[in-house]
């Protein structure tokens, strides 16, 4: 793989053509990556399952995966409907959390007095237990979507914020002295320089940013809701529905992973130079 | 004023205050420079006597602790954005391409990115970066990106530009290609250019005039014009009159590295 880039390096004006044998290479690459992760599942699984029938558990206290994925199958309808919904919640939370995040790691970034001032609230802003603060931003909001995607925002915007703070102290000194002679203003060497450098850190918060969305969303749906995962967790505990409850679980699991996948897949298209081979990795 | 030179310093000094446990130093002490538009002069002199604190003034980056910088003949209030600068490192921006790192200056000025490309672009072949234009630096080799970095100084478009060992860490070879190539730019468009190498066969290939300076404080310590007929290719190193300027430079060289190392 690496002599692969090292040819594409040193030959600009004819970029590596993809041949029968790169294809053949893609391939086995994909299979490598995926090979594991699903034989675990599938072994991981099929333990349960048996664990299960064996031992004669009862479905409340430990559903099997096939009472798992029946209920998946039986309760489409009500579960796509409610997963969408919290999905919602989770793209609009995590939206607010970048735009609020950024602009709070840039004020920060921008005097001394200010990142005195406003980091010891960050930390506090964590310290809030949210099933204390959901059912005020009810009382501010009322029972629509609002409340829920604030609860999503504020578990979300800490790792963002810090790392957009971090990220903008990571370029380059000399490159903003260069800017400097150059005549460069503040606000240009902001732009040209210390955003596009603080990019990477931001996808980073992100990312850790995501895993709490969905479980910020589930907090919030505890609250004041009368539809998404979160509450239907509720409903089916009071059931003790325990297969439906771990359907869901799957469920929120998938929305989770999905978007991971997602967040990486901006990166990758809003940041091609960071993925970019570098020179070195072909020696 | 007619006769005032391109760039010249008065007594330029600089002293770093006492800070974080360390004493003060005085990196540069009265620096009286004078470099005529269109000359090529080099600066040589052992490693920490203030040549990078040297170029800081000249650009505007270092308040100097006493003497000014003159360009034209007058004292600018600050220096920044009048010179052109290339420190050490080449500090290519890796998410810009190539051809976005070298429109920089241009872009700064004001420029449109469309016009600052079109203008980037005709330049690149002259360069040695043709088909280069859309790569991102990282994967471009140390020669090329030194180029790349010397072509966003040429394109930011100033009279002067300070050149602080742009080939120090190039390999001997293509260290050469880059010496003769440099000549061959600088003689077809005569950029007033302060270069900065250890390299005193480079100081002697290159420059009008040569300043060997002294360890730290820095002073100038010895001035020498090359009197090498231009233009001048690679070969003017074998003649004799080469050799004997290079030793010229050599001897005040070594003997402060002997002080240095305290075998004076
Ligand atoms: N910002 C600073 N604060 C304090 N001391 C400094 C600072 N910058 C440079 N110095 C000191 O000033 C002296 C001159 O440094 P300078 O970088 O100008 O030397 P140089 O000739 O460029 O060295 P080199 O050949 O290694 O590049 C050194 O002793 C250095 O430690
Ligand atoms: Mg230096």
């Amino acid at each position: 793989m690496s002599g692969e880039i090292a040819v594409a390096a040193s030959s600009p004006v004819d970029p590596a053509t993809p041949g029968a044998a790169g294809g053949g290479a893609r391939l086995r690459r994909i299979v490598r990556a995926t090979l594991p992760p699903v034989v675990f599942s599938v072994l991981f699984l099929t333990a349960w399952e048996l664990y299960c029938r064996w031992r004669d558990v009862s479905e409340s206290a430990l559903p099997p995966p096939s009472s798992v994925a029946r209920a998946l199958a039986d309760n489409r309808s009500l579960l796509a409907d409610n997963a969408w919904v919290t999905v919602q919640e989770i793209l609009l939370g995590l939206a607010l959390a970048v735009v609020v995040g950024v602009g709070l790691g840039a004020l920060i970034r921008s005097s001394a007095v200010v990142e005195r001032a406003l980091y010891p609230w960050l930390v506090v802003s964590q310290l809030v237990p949210i099933p204390a603060i959901a059912p005020v931003f009810v009382i501010w909001f009322g029972f629509d979507m609002r409340p829920k995607v604030l609860v999503v925002a504020l578990v979300s915007f800490f790792p963002i914020v810090v790392n957009t703070v971090d990220g903008l102290r990571a370029a380059d000194p000399e490159l903003i002295d260069l800017l400097r002679t150059l005549g460069a203003t503040r606000r240009r060497i902001f732009r040209v320089a210390r955003l596009p450098a603080a990019l990477p850190f931001v996808f980073s918060g992100l990312k850790v940013a995501t895993a709490f969305s969905v479980i910020g969303a589930v907090f919030g749906e505890w609250v004041g809701a009368s539809e998404g995962l979160g509450y239907l967790v509720l409903i089916l505990n009071n059931q003790t529905d325990t297969a439906g409850v771990f359907a869901v679980v799957t469920l929120l699991a998938v929305i989770g992973i999905g978007m991971f996948a997602l967040v990486s897949l901006a990166e990758r298209l809003l940041l091609p130079w960071y993925h970019a081979p570098r020179r070195e990795g072909g020696a | 004023m007619t006769d005032s030179p391109k760039l010249a310093t008065e007594g330029l000094c600089k002293t770093y205050p006492a800070g974080g446990g360390q004493e003060e130093v005085t990196a540069v002490q009265g620096v009286d420079l004078r470099v005529g538009a269109g000359e090529f002069v080099s600066l040589v002199g052992p490693s920490g006597c203030g040549k990078s604190t040297l170029f800081g003034m000249l650009a505007g980056l270092v308040r100097p602790s006493r003497g000014r910088v003159l360009l034209d003949g007058t004292a600018p209030a600050s220096m920044l954005g009048r010179i052109g600068y290339m420190p050490q490192r080449d500090l290519l921006m890796p998410w810009r391409t190539v051809l976005d790192n070298t429109t920089l200056g241009l872009e700064t000025a004001g420029m449109s990115r469309r016009d600052a490309r079109a203008r980037a672009r005709d330049a690149f072949a002259r360069f040695g970066l043709a088909g280069f234009e859309d790569r991102w630096p990282r994967s471009l080799s140390g020669g090329m990106r030194q180029r790349a970095a010397l072509l966003r100084t040429f394109l930011a478009g100033r009279d002067v530009m300070l050149l602080d060992e742009p080939f120090g860490a190039l390999d001997a070879l293509t260290r050469q290609v880059m010496q003769a190539w440099l000549l061959e730019v600088w003689e077809s468009d005569r950029k007033t250019i302060v270069f900065v190498t250890h390299d005193v066969d480079e100081a002697v290939l290159l420059s009008d005039t040569v300043h060997v300076m002294s360890g730290r404080p820095g002073t100038i310590r010895m001035s020498l014009d090359v009197d090498l007929p231009r233009p001048r290719t690679l070969e003017v190193a074998a003649s004799g009159r080469f050799r004997d300027l290079r030793d010229r430079i050599l001897a005040p060289l070594r003997d402060e590295a002997m002080a240095q190392a305290g075998l004076s």
